[in-house]
């Protein structure tokens, strides 16, 4: 779902186009506000949404499957290290969703490889990168399953 | 004396008298009435704030009192009006700051030379009113459109490429910058064609500064504060603009998305974001 922009919520900071990995994210000529120049070369990676101070920049949905009266709305909290997100579904349902901000400054907390031990011979043949999520390999004793790592489902997680 | 020396005197060498001082004066109050009115029309800016307010009353989940409301009123003006809080942007909010204080002080010493010190070459305070007004504006308004212009700083296009967004800062540097030149001209050097010329390039600036509110963004010193107001109490309301709650760090530890990050050591689990690094890649 590409982004777009409440253009009487910009105040044209320019921080959206700042951090647009794919560069569609410009400045009106006009209005000096921000704008998503081509929708459909937008990546969905939400940068826009989470940069934006003004809370101007918001999703807009799929016709086929939230025609209308649907919102994502994001407020990053850089005090609390907290980006929370409400979706609110077209029928008025509401879901709260909330993570830890896990961006990091440049240069840091970048792994000291030379403290890293050698790779093994099975390692270097398997198909798995180094630094691979641990969630997805198999070599680290099978799938992080929810009872394999003692967790449960919770109510917000599941539809 | 040139610090004192009120340039609006000198303008009767060119056959300018005080009465068309003045009308200019009116005339460019009921330009910028006029400006505003046509720019509410036309963007509909009233009817879009009043639905807002309507479609956010039915999410809110408290009334607010009077109380509430007036102590809103009066952070809005203490914080987005006379602080620019609004700006995430030091370097921005400070030259907004210069150019909002320089702005009012220049107007107002303008209008008091104009209807009270027409003839008089020395005006005191309010000449030198008149000059710190105009340098506080060139200085946040030359520093804003050279350096921290959206154009300049995120899309990285050269200072000096205009466009139709850049009507009301370029009337102002011109107003600012030509009329510090036609005083220093006219007063000092007694540069007649000189400052004659600046006189001009100074009130085209102004023409086109007052004459061009519909066009330009100089409505927005009207509207900004309205709309900065409304934003607290939507906020204040539980409405929040459809914005999730507020949360505290400590209350979302245990939330299930926090499992995602439990492998990574909690000096690293919260990061700054982006806002910490400054973009350069220009």
């Amino acid at each position: 779902m590409p982004t777009f922009v409440y253009m009487t919520r910009c105040d044209g900071c320019g921080y959206c186009v700042d951090v647009c990995p794919s560069d569609i994210m410009h400045i009106d000529t006009t209005w000096r506000r921000a704008y998503n120049i081509e929708p459909d070369m937008c990546w969905e990676c939400y940068s826009c949404v989470k940069a934006c101070p003004m809370h101007a920049i918001d999703v807009r949905g799929y016709a086929d499957f939230c025609p209308l009266g649907h919102a994502v709305r994001v407020h990053r909290d850089e005090e609390e290290g907290i980006i929370a997100w409400r979706i609110k579904f077209r029928g008025g349902r509401i879901k709260d969703l909330v993570a830890p901000i896990t961006t990091k400054p440049w240069g840091k907390f970048i792994p000291d490889l030379k403290q890293v031990p050698a790779p093994t011979k099975e390692q270097r043949e398997s198909q798995l990168l180094f630094n691979e999520p641990k969630y997805i390999r198999l070599d680290d004793g099978d799938l992080y399953t929810l009872e394999s790592q003692g967790l449960k489902m919770r109510q917000g997680v599941y539809y | 004396m040139f610090i004192t020396y009120n340039p609006f005197a000198g303008l009767a060498a060119y056959g300018i008298t005080p009465g068309m001082m003045q009308i200019f004066v009116v005339l460019a109050v009921v330009a910028v009435a006029l400006g505003v009115i046509l720019d509410v029309l036309h963007k509909k800016s009233a009817v879009y704030f009043n639905e807002h307010t309507e479609r956010m009353k039915k999410l809110a989940t408290r009334q607010l009192s009077s109380s509430e409301k007036t102590s809103m009123l009066v952070q809005t003006i203490l914080n987005e009006v006379l602080t620019s809080s609004e700006f995430h942007n030091p370097k921005r909010r400070i030259a907004h700051l210069l150019k909002m204080y320089g702005f009012i002080i220049f107007v107002i010493s303008s209008a008091v030379l104009i209807f009270f010190y027409p003839t008089s070459e020395s005006a005191g305070i309010w000449a030198i009113l008149w000059r710190i007004g105009a340098i506080m504006l060139a200085v946040g308004g030359w520093w804003f459109f050279t350096k921290l212009r959206v154009d300049v700083l995120a899309e990285g296009k050269k200072w000096y490429k205009l466009a139709r967004a850049d009507m009301f800062i370029v009337s102002l540097l011109g107003v600012s910058t030509f009329g510090l030149l036609w005083c220093f001209f006219q007063g000092v050097v007694g540069s007649a064609g000189l400052g004659l010329l600046f006189f001009v390039l100074f009130l085209i600036s102004a023409v086109v500064l007052f004459g061009g509110v519909y066009w330009s963004k100089f409505a927005h010193m009207f509207f900004k504060p309205a709309a900065a107001y409304q934003k607290r109490i939507l906020m204040a309301d539980g409405s929040r603009e459809n914005l999730p709650p507020f949360y505290r760090r400590a209350e979302v530890l245990d939330q299930s998305t926090m499992d995602l990050v439990r492998d990574i050591p909690a000096d690293q689990k919260f990061g700054l974001c982006i806002m910490k690094d400054e973009p350069n890649h220009y």
